[in-house]
């Protein structure tokens, strides 16, 4: 909640010009039933008419003012309060893009989206509720309350005496409330990752006639959070109800303390019964105060799971720059070993070294530690031991933007956006023409992007789901080749393409980027033979490293997965 | 040349975009349906209401009286208090307002619970709506926006329900009790409200009018922006791998400046709604007191009449001003209801022809009678296809990428339908056999693995509803992913969440591949099933593979040529059409395009 505190406090002034415009509103709304009543007792009685005109204009005046100043107010609350979730918005944006991937994994992408959706939507609700009905209610109540000491003081302390209990109420429900409308976000987090589970998985779901099964999957979860919705909402359905209570039978005590001190001699009826009427503002103000508290637990839950998000420490800093070595390697792993869940080491006790403008293949079964080196690589995690060096320099001590410049890349199942194909394969850096061309060229996606109607303004639909598969491999070499990066990294890249496509590829790469250090992930040998420099891998570790001769001599796994796929030829 | 960010998203001064407008009955008449789907909870909602609103009255009743009977001379200044009358109504009133705290907390638990039941059918008519769409349909909508609608408009719906109906009933109540009192003290005077309750009406109307565009473009600008920030988050490790956390944000800022810009905007207009209607009842106070004074000067109207029209002119005013306020949130109801039911009147898969017939004892014989099919009006990807496989028999289809070999499975699954053409299934049009039966007929493999957030075992049993542990575990033996499993922090109960485990793309596709392996369809699709497996792995589970393939028919799309020479047929697709058909020996022979790509594999 503070962080959100934090946020509307550079528009503290505006905000507070703006409550004291609608205290004007508000005022006046008060002194026109005043004037009402003045009209009726002291002008009409005298029978003049001009003084009735007088004052009728004079509450079409405070109308008048009433009028404009909550407009005026309301607009600019509604300003503030859109900027500040602007703003809210905007920065959740920045830092889940500057999270680390462990810590995205540990939030996972779906509660990323409900947070940066639900819960924004939520503190707006909250910050409408309290700057718009925030002041005239307080106000109400406060000015009832003090009105009533002037009354009668000892009756009004009896009511007085009452507050504290509500405020221990609204106060305490309120905290169960914040509980309870943060597992009602949680299951919004489930409802998020079922529908994105249903955009990915349609072909498979309906393939599989498994739709049934979504339904009651979701039926599921939407009464899940149907249910805490209904919990929370109950739950704080009790402030109004005890609140109201505990005024009204204050009230009571009122009137019945009222009688015994006009029996005393210490009151009039009189007062007691004005004492009702101001009784009612007082009750009408303090509902409208739970309703902002109903607003305010919401709020604040979603300020909670945004603040969560927001207070994440910075991983993966930058540590100060060391002395460069002068090993001549490029690039070099020295003892890196890595675990994603910190027990069962996934890659382990890694070592190499590559020289700049060479080709390094990597090889190895389904689950060998491929990826993970990749990542590595760039940075996403750190490695638990051992360095990885980049031209004599940890990779720890080079800033984010530096390295990241030297990667053009491809994960697998990498990310296409809704976008026009020139968008898709530039992603936000500035590229020419040219470049593009040469870049779509050598990706062996020329021809076809070419063949399309618009070129390369042609848009494609999420995922890039208007492309086959092959062609959308062939962008996202587009995309990892235009930057003309340091290091290119091919992970898997090619898994979609013919054999054909992808031997032009190679030769492409090998002849157009000949100062680029090529890193390959591959499962044929045929990608990574060439390669200066090969890994194999095999339950995180590595299990031989040489040129194709020199495995194919000496490691007999490299010789089996040749074996597997050199079979082909012998038919 | 970067020319920024291109405009395929969402831009509020786009008129395409109001085509896809909302174009289904009456959204209040439709709303209705659902209050009337659960009309007894609805009713006893209203009952409470009611109940609440008399009760309310009850209470200053009762301690009127208390205070009656607090006598006072204000002559002799003594006090006469009737202390039993006293004690006895204020035991009244604490009995009351005890009963009246139970009434108001129990009449929120049922508005709470119809307002839920309603937003769970809604929901849940949502999602199951979206099911139902034809597979295309999701390649053109953007998961974060019928996210933006699941959550955000149907939330808007269900606060201006729950909110506003009892806001509405309560309105009614009081108006009309008030309208009753002021006819009977003064027809006359009730001639003021003839001139500013037409007014209140008019600029509610006309305001509310004004603000519903704008409340549309705030549903659809939150849509696009939730739609907008799913797709970049699904990416975000693309975005930093390349650096370009900035570009994304300040493209994220054109977005978020847009939905807040319409959120405002709606806002804007809206908040002059209250104030002006409060300012029209305002004016008719003020209207009333003079004309009353003027009756009451001259002669014809009483002061205590004057006094308490007034009064009730208040009560009657008040309500008033609710309703111009509900208008107003009324607007934003109306808004987020047209975006779920606009999703909900999204043409659904045609529905099954109605002689269409059920499959049972399927043999697995296909065969293509000059099939034609486009996704695209007049870009033809396949030009007449004409194809017979006997029953359990493997087809494999090669040739290079984009040449429509995943279509030809779309077609056969009727993920999408053929323009021209037959297929058949064991001779029966596949478009005259209940899609359901059909889709059950196959098993299949796609390259794209997907499984859903449950657990290991919950995604290997998809697809064979009640299998056994046993089953399970042996399929994973099979598939070769049983140890890997056993490695993982739960073994078989391990969750997979959304990035949270690390699985690779391999490990995903082989327990995909124990997923069909529990399965007891008659026909197999291969698209590329192996090509994230490593191939010793491929040649481990091959035994595997060939006992899934036996005696089903199979359709393989594979580019490594090695996984399909020993099909039964392969057929050969350039640019849509079958260029070769044979053998993998017979095509070699042949020497044609086959050869040519085969021989590729091994420059």
């Amino acid at each position: 909640m503070k962080r959100i505190i934090d946020y509307c406090k550079p528009f503290a002034g505006m905000l507070t010009l703006m409550l004291c415009i609608k205290f004007i509103g508000t005022m006046m709304d008060l002194v026109i039933p005043y004037l009402l009543g003045y009209i009726l007792d002291e002008v009409v009685p005298a029978k003049q008419i001009a003084p009735v005109f007088f004052w009728g204009g004079m509450m079409v005046l405070c109308a008048l003012v009433a009028v404009f100043s909550n407009i005026f107010a309301n607009r600019r609350i509604a300003r503030i309060s859109t900027d500040v979730v602007k703003k809210i918005r905007s920065d959740m944006f920045d830092k889940i893009l500057s999270l680390s991937a462990s810590q995205t994994d540990s939030f996972t992408v779906p509660s990323l989206v409900a947070r940066m959706s639900s819960d924004t939507y939520s503190i707006h609700n909250m910050l409408n509720m309290t700057f718009r009905a925030g002041v005239r209610a307080p106000i109400l109540l406060l000015g009832g309350i003090l009105i009533t000491l002037f009354i009668e003081p000892v009756l009004s302390l009896t009511l007085i005496a009452i507050l504290p209990l509500m405020a221990i109420i609204v106060i305490y429900v309120s905290k169960k409330g914040i509980r309870l409308f943060k597992t009602k976000q949680k299951k919004v987090d489930r409802m998020v990752e079922k529908v994105r589970d249903t955009f990915t998985g349609i072909r498979v779901i309906k393939a599989l006639s498994q739709v049934d099964h979504e339904k009651d999957s979701f039926g599921e979860i939407n009464s899940d959070l149907s249910h805490s919705e209904e919990k929370a909402n109950v739950t704080m359905a009790i402030t109004p109800a005890t609140v109201t209570l505990c005024l009204n039978l204050g009230m009571t005590a009122v009137v019945l303390l009222g009688a015994i001190r006009v029996q005393s001699g210490h009151a009039t009826p009189g007062q007691i019964l004005s004492f009702t009427s101001y009784f009612t503002i007082i009750l009408n103000a303090t509902l409208v105060l739970t309703r902002i508290f109903i607003a305010y637990s919401r709020g604040a839950a979603s300020a909670e799971r945004l603040s969560e998000v927001l207070d994440e420490k910075k991983d993966l800093v930058v540590l100060p720059p060391t002395e460069a070595e002068e090993n001549g390697a490029f690039l070099e792993f020295r003892n890196v070993t890595f675990s994603y869940n910190k027990n069962i080491p996934t890659v382990e006790n890694i070592s190499f070294c590559l020289n700049k403008g060479g080709t390094l293949g990597i090889i190895g079964g389904t689950g060998s530690g491929k990826s993970t080196l990749i990542q590595l690589l760039m940075r996403f995690y750190d490695p638990d031991e051992g360095s990885i060096l980049l031209e004599g320099r940890d990779l720890r001590t080079i800033p984010a933007a530096e390295l990241k410049k030297c990667f053009g890349v491809i994960f697998q199942n990498d990310f296409l956006m809704a976008d026009t194909l020139r968008e898709n394969v530039s992603f936000g850096r500035q590229i020419d023409e040219s470049d593009l061309k040469a870049a779509a060229e050598s990706a062996q996606a020329l021809s076809f992007i070419e063949a399309l109607e618009d070129g390369f303004d042609y848009a494609l639909t999420t995922k890039g789901s208007n492309l086959s598969g092959g062609q959308r491999q062939r962008v996202l070499i587009s995309r990892a080749l235009a930057g003309d990066p340091e290091i290119l990294i091919l992970d898997d890249a090619s898994s979609a393409l013919d054999y054909k496509t992808d031997a032009c590829l190679r030769t492409a790469l090998r002849e157009n980027y000949k100062n680029t250090t090529k890193i390959v992930v591959a499962q044929r040998i045929s990608s990574i033979r060439d390669a200066d420099l090969i890994l194999v891998l095999e339950h995180g570790k590595i299990c031989g490293m040489g040129t194709d001769e020199e495995l194919s001599e000496s490691c007999e796994i490299y010789r089996e997965i040749a074996q597997s796929q050199m079979g082909e030829m012998q038919l | 040349m970067n020319r920024g960010f291109s405009n395929t998203r969402y831009n509020p001064e786009d008129d395409k975009q109001q085509a896809r407008r909302y174009q289904g009955p009456n959204v209040f008449l439709r709303l209705s349906k659902y209050l009337l789907a659960f009309r007894w909870t609805g009713l006893l909602a209203m009952l409470l209401v009611v109940a609440a609103n008399v009760l309310a009255l009850l209470g200053p009743y009762l301690s009127g009286k208390a205070i009656d009977a607090i006598h006072f001379d204000s002559v002799t200044k003594t006090a006469n208090v009737d202390f039993p009358t006293v004690y006895r109504y204020c035991a009244y009133m604490v009995l009351f307002y005890l009963l009246s705290a139970g009434l108001s907390y129990i009449r929120s638990l049922v508005m709470t619970r119809f307002s839920q039941k309603i937003t769970r059918r809604i929901r849940s008519e949502s999602y199951n709506k979206l099911l139902s769409l034809p597979v295309a349909y999701f390649d053109k909508l953007q998961a974060g926006d019928v996210i933006s609608r699941l959550s955000y408009d149907i939330d808007t719906i269900n606060t201006s329900l729950t909110g506003d109906l009892v806001q509405i009933l309560t309105s009614l109540i009081t108006v009309t009790g008030a309208f009753v009192m002021m006819v009977s003290i003064s027809w006359k005077m009730l001639l003021v409200f003839l001139i500013t309750v037409p007014m209140s009406i008019f600029v509610t109307i006309k305001r509310s009018r004004m603000v519903r565009p704008l409340f549309r473009k705030r549903s659809a600008a939150l849509g696009a922006l939730n739609g907008y920030t799913e797709e970049i988050l699904s990416g975000s490790k693309t975005i930093k791998a390349y650096g370009k956390e900035e570009e994304f944000a300040r493209r994220y800022g054109v977005q978020n400046a847009q939905a807040s810009e319409a959120y405002f905007m709606a806002d804007y207009q809206a908040a002059t709604i209250g104030p002006s209607v409060n300012f029209i009842n305002n004016l008719s106070m003020a209207i009333i007191s003079v004309a009353g004074a003027c009756l009451f000067i001259s002669g014809s109207m009483s002061f205590g009449a004057i006094s308490a029209f007034i009064l009730y002119g208040r009560k009657f005013s008040g309500p008033i001003n609710e309703f111009s306020n509900i208008l107003a949130d009324l607007q934003s109801l109306r808004s987020a209801s047209e975006r779920v039911f606009t999703l909900m009147d999204e043409d659904p898969e045609l529905p099954d022809d109605p002689d269409a017939v059920a499959l049972t004892d399927v043999k697995g014989e296909i065969e293509f009678r000059n099939v034609k099919f486009s996704y695209v009006p007049e870009k033809e990807i396949i030009h007449g296809l004409s194809l017979k496989v006997p029953a359990g028999k493997t087809v494999a289809i090669v040739g290079p990428t984009g040449g429509g070999k995943t279509t030809i499975v779309n077609l056969l699954m009727r993920f999408y339908d053929r323009d021209s053409g037959v297929i058949l299934l064991d001779g029966i049009p596949i478009n005259k056999i209940c899609r359901d039966d059909l889709r059950k007929a196959y098993t299949m493999v796609l390259q794209e693995t997907w499984l859903m957030g449950g657990t290991v075992a919950e995604n290997i049993a998809y697809g064979k509803k009640g299998a056994t542990r046993e089953e399970i575990e042996e399929a994973a033996k099979r598939a070769g992913i049983h140890k890997f499993i056993l490695s993982l922090p739960k073994g078989y109960d391990t969750r997979m969440e959304d990035g949270g485990l690390n699985i690779s793309k391999g490990q995903k596709q082989l327990l995909t591949i124990a997923r069909s392996m529990l399965s007891d369809a008659k026909m197999l699709i291969l698209d590329e099933a192996t090509s994230n497996v490593d191939t010793r792995t491929e040649i481990k589970i091959e035994k595997a593979m060939l006992k899934l393939m036996e005696g089903k028919t199979c359709f393989v799309i594979a580019h490594r040529l090695s996984t399909v020479k020993n099909a039964d047929m392969i057929m050969v697709v350039r640019d849509g059409d079958v260029v070769e058909t044979g053998t993998h020996r017979s095509l070699l022979e042949q020497n044609g395009f086959y050869a040519e790509l085969y021989r590729s594999q091994y420059v």
